[in-house]
C-alpha cells in the first residue's frame, strides 16, 4: 500500500484520523482497546501489546499514526527514556504531544503511544538505537536527536562502531531531518556528519550540537572515520590521524543551568538528580527549539517531571525512603554513583534476556565510588557483583531478597541501583511506582 | 620473574578491551599481592612501545576492525615476540587469543597472526553466544573451565599446541575443544574476565610468572558460589 506523507512546515491544521484509511482507523481502534485490556488485567503497562496488535492489522500503522504530525525521535544507549519525557514536557507548550514515556522504544511501542494519544499536533518518541533507522523511514521525523553510544549488552547488541555506522546511513539518505547531536561522544559526531563533510570544523547547516558532559570514554579511543587514537584534553578531543574533532556546541550546561545558542543562560531547577539530568534538559530544550519553543517557555515544565517510568521515583517503606536509579551498563552506572546520595546502597543484578545474558561489563565499572557506604547486593547474578566487589575492594553484604535489604538497613534512606530487569522486579515489589 | 616487582601489561586497552578485559589484570594483581609479591600493572597504548622485560602479558577483547589494527602493530613493536622468547607469560581472550595464532578473519578478510602459537581462526557458520564450559588439560591440573563466550570464529589447532579444554557446553574453538595452550602461552574464548570465574587458572598464569610450585591458598568463597551457581545454570539449561 502506498502512503502518501506530507512533511511538516509548520502548519498544524492537519489532523491524523481523518486522513487515516479505514484499515489503519480499525487497526488503531483495536491497538488502543488492546493496551486497555492489557492494562486493566494488570499485565503490564499496556504500551506493547496494543501496538503489536495494531501492527498486525496494519503494518504501515505507523507511517499513517505519523502522517501530519510533527515528531522528535530521540535514540541513543543511555538517557533516552529521561531525555523523551522532558522534551515531551518542553514541546508541551506548543501543543498536545503523544509520547511513549513508559520506555516501550520499539516500533509497537511507537505505535501503540500515537494510537493511544488520538490526533496530537506533536510527537516525541524514544527510539532504541537498534530501530532508529526503521523508525525515522516509518515517522518521517522532523528533528533526531543522538545521544550517545557505548557498549551496551554486547552478547547481542551490534558493536559500537557498527551502530555508528547504521545511524549514518540512515541520517544521509534523509539530509533534510534536523539534527541534535552530542558534541562530546566522537561516535554520535561522526554519525550526524554526512560523509561528504570530512572536516569537522564545518558544521552541517541541519545539526544543533550540544554539550552534555560524557564521563564514559572507553568506546571511542579509535577514530570511527580513519582508525587513528582519538585524544582527549579537558572537554576537547580529536582524531590524530583525520580531521574529526568536536565541534564547537551550541547548547552547554554547567551545574544549575543551560546555555542556549544566543549564549543566553536559564536556571534549571530539576526534581530529577545529577548533572547527568540536567544535560538531559539541555538536549530536551535543543530539540525543543527545533520546533520553535523557547527556552524562556520550556524551562519552568522541565522542573515538573518527577519521576520516569518509576526511575527516580521515591517510595517510603518500614521508615526507609527507597529511591529507585536505573543503571543498564557500564556508563549509566558511573552516572548513577554520581546521582545517589552517600546513603546505604542496594545493588541488584541480573542477566535475563532483555538485560543481556553476560556479566562481564561488570568489570568495566570502577565501584570505588561506593567505598564507605553500606553496601548490599541481591538479584540473580548477586555473585557476579560479590566477585567484583571484591576485586574492587567494595565491602558488601549479599541479601536473598529486596524486602530483606529493607530491614538490613537503618531508617533513613536506601538508594537502590539496579539493571533493566531487576530495577522491574523491585518496582513490582514496590507496586508499579511511576 | 625478571625483577623483584611482578609486573602485568596490559596490552593495547585502546583496542583490545570490549567485554571487561581489565578484570584480569585486576584480578591477577590482587591475587600476587595477596601472596605478598609487589605488582605493577602496566596499560600500554597501541600508540606506545611495548615493554620486552614483563612478566605477564594481557591481550583482551575486540570488535574486528581493532583486532586487525592491534595485530598489525604488535608484529610491526616486535616487542611481544621478544617477550616471549624470554619467557614471559601470555594469556590471551577471545580476539586476544585468535591473535596468537597464525591467521584469523576480521571483516572478511584474513589476516596475519602473531605466530606464537600453532593455531588458525576463521569464520563459523553461526555466531557462538553463550555459557561455555570444559574440562581442562588434565596435566594443568585445574578444576573445568566455566565462562562466556561471544564470537564469530573457529579456530583449528595445529600439532604445537594442545587444547586448553574439552567442551562440555558451548562451541569454544569448534564445539570440540576450547582454547590452547603451549609453554607459558594460554588462549581460550571465555571472553573478558576470564579469570573471576577460574581463580584457579589465575594462579596456573601467577605459578608461571613466578616460578612457585605452591601459592598459599585464598578465601575464595564467593567465586565458588559463583562456579557453582554457573555449573547449575549450565546443567539446568540442557535439561
Amino acid at each position: 500500500m502506498a502512503i502518501s506523507r506530507v512533511r511538516w512546515s509548520g502548519n498544524l491544521a492537519r489532523v491524523t484520523d481523518a486522513k487515516m484509511p479505514l484499515r489503519a482507523k480499525v487497526a488503531s481502534s483495536v491497538s488502543r482497546t488492546a493496551a486497555a485490556l492489557s492494562r486493566a488485567a494488570g499485565r503490564g503497562d499496556g504500551s506493547v501489546i496494543g501496538g503489536w496488535l495494531g501492527l498486525k492489522i496494519d503494518p504501515e500503522l505507523l507511517a499513517h499514526l505519523s502522517a501530519g504530525r510533527a515528531i522528535a525521535l530521540i535514540s541513543g544507549t543511555n538517557g533516552k527514556t529521561t531525555t523523551t519525557r522532558l522534551a515531551a514536557a518542553a514541546v508541551g507548550v506548543l501543543g498536545r504531544v503523544a509520547t511513549n514515556s513508559f520506555g516501550a522504544n520499539m516500533p509497537t511501542g511507537h505505535t501503540s503511544a500515537l494510537a493511544k494519544a488520538g490526533s496530537t499536533p506533536y510527537a516525541v518518541l524514544e527510539v532504541d538505537e537498534h530501530y532508529l533507522a526503521q523508525v525515522i523511514e516509518a515517522t518521517d521525523p522532523h528533528v533526531v536527536a543522538l545521544l550517545n553510544l557505548s557498549r551496551d549488552q554486547l552478547d547481542r547488541a551490534k558493536e559500537v562502531a557498527m551502530m555508528a555506522q547504521l545511524w549514518r546511513a540512515a541520517l544521509a539518505r534523509h539530509p533534510d531531518i534536523r539534527v541534535v547531536a552530542n558534541a562530546d561522544d566522537p561516535m554520535v559526531v561522526w554519525a550526524a556528519t554526512p560523509p561528504a563533510s570530512h572536516d569537522q570544523r564545518i558544521t552541517p547547516p541541519h545539526v544543533t550540537w550540544f554539550s552534555a558532559g560524557q564521563r564514559w570514554h572507553d568506546d571511542s579511543w579509535v577514530c570511527p572515520e580513519c582508525g587513528s587514537t582519538i585524544e582527549r584534553s579537558g572537554d576537547q578531543w580529536w582524531c590524530t590521524g583525520c580531521p574529526l574533532r568536536r565541534p564547537e556546541p551550541q547548547w552547554t550546561v554547567d551545574d544549575e543551568g543551560v546555555v542556549d545558542p544566543t549564549g543566553a543562560w536559564y536556571k534549571v531547577k530539576l526534581q530529577l538528580p545529577g548533572k547527568v539530568n540536567v544535560g538531559n534538559a539541555a538536549t530536551a530544550l535543543a530539540v525543543a527549539a527545533e520546533f520553535g519553543v523557547r527556552p524562556f517557555d520550556a524551562v519552568p515544565r522541565l522542573g515538573d517531571v518527577t519521576s520516569v517510568a518509576g526511575r527516580y521515583a521515591q517510595v517510603v517503606r518500614e521508615g526507609r525512603t527507597v529511591r529507585l536509579l536505573l543503571a543498564k551498563n557500564p556508563a549509566s552506572w558511573l552516572e548513577a554513583f554520581d546521582m545517589a546520595d552517600e546513603a546505604p546502597t542496594l545493588l541488584s543484578i541480573n542477566a535475563r534476556d532483555p538485560d543481556g545474558l553476560d556479566t562481564s561489563w561488570l568489570f568495566d565499572v570502577d565501584f570505588a565510588p561506593l567505598r564507605g557506604r553500606l553496601v548490599l547486593i541481591t538479584g540473580d547474578r548477586a555473585y557476579d557483583l560479590a566477585v567484583r566487589l571484591e576485586v574492587n575492594d567494595v565491602p558488601f553484604q549479599y541479601v536473598r531478597t529486596f524486602d530483606e535489604a529493607v530491614r538490613a538497613v537503618p531508617p533513613g534512606r536506601l538508594e537502590v541501583i539496579a539493571n533493566y530487569t531487576a530495577f522491574q522486579d523491585i518496582r513490582a515489589e514496590l507496586d508499579r511506582v511511576n | 620473574m625478571s625483577t623483584e616487582t611482578l609486573r602485568i601489561v596490559w596490552i593495547y586497552p585502546d583496542l583490545l578491551s570490549t567485554y571487561g578485559d581489565r578484570g584480569n589484570a585486576l584480578i591477577l594483581a590482587r591475587r600476587a599481592q595477596q601472596r605478598g609479591f609487589p605488582v605493577e600493572v602496566l596499560e600500554v597504548r597501541s600508540d606506545q612501545r611495548l615493554p620486552t622485560t614483563a612478566d605477564i602479558y594481557l591481550l583482551g577483547g575486540g570488535e574486528d576492525g581493532p583486532q586487525a589494527l592491534g595485530a598489525q602493530r604488535l608484529l610491526a613493536d616486535g616487542g611481544l615476540h621478544r617477550a616471549v622468547a624470554q619467557g614471559s607469560v601470555v594469556f590471551g581472550v577471545c580476539a586476544g587469543y585468535q591473535l596468537l595464532g597464525t591467521s584469523f578473519f576480521a571483516k572478511g578478510t584474513q589476516y596475519r597472526g602473531l605466530e606464537l602459537l600453532d593455531l588458525s581462526s576463521d569464520r563459523g557458520p553461526s555466531r557462538a553466544v553463550g555459557e561455555l564450559a570444559g574440562d581442562i588439560d588434565a596435566r594443568l591440573g585445574l578444576p573445568p573451565l566455566t565462562g562466556f563466550e561471544n564470537h564469530g570464529g573457529r579456530t583449528h589447532l595445529g600439532p604445537g599446541v594442545s587444547p586448553l579444554a574439552r567442551v562440555t557446553a558451548g562451541i569454544g574453538n569448534d564445539g570440540t575443544t576450547e582454547g590452547a595452550w603451549r609453554g607459558k602461552l594460554l588462549g581460550t574464548y571465555s571472553h573478558g574476565p576470564a579469570l573471576a570465574r577460574n581463580p584457579a587458572l589465575a594462579d596456573l598464569l601467577l605459578r608461571w610468572a613466578t616460578g612457585a610450585q605452591h601459592l598459599p591458598p585464598l578465601d575464595d568463597t564467593w567465586a565458588d558460589r559463583l562456579r557453582a551457581e554457573r555449573r547449575t545454570a549450565v546443567a539446568t539449561s540442557r535439561g
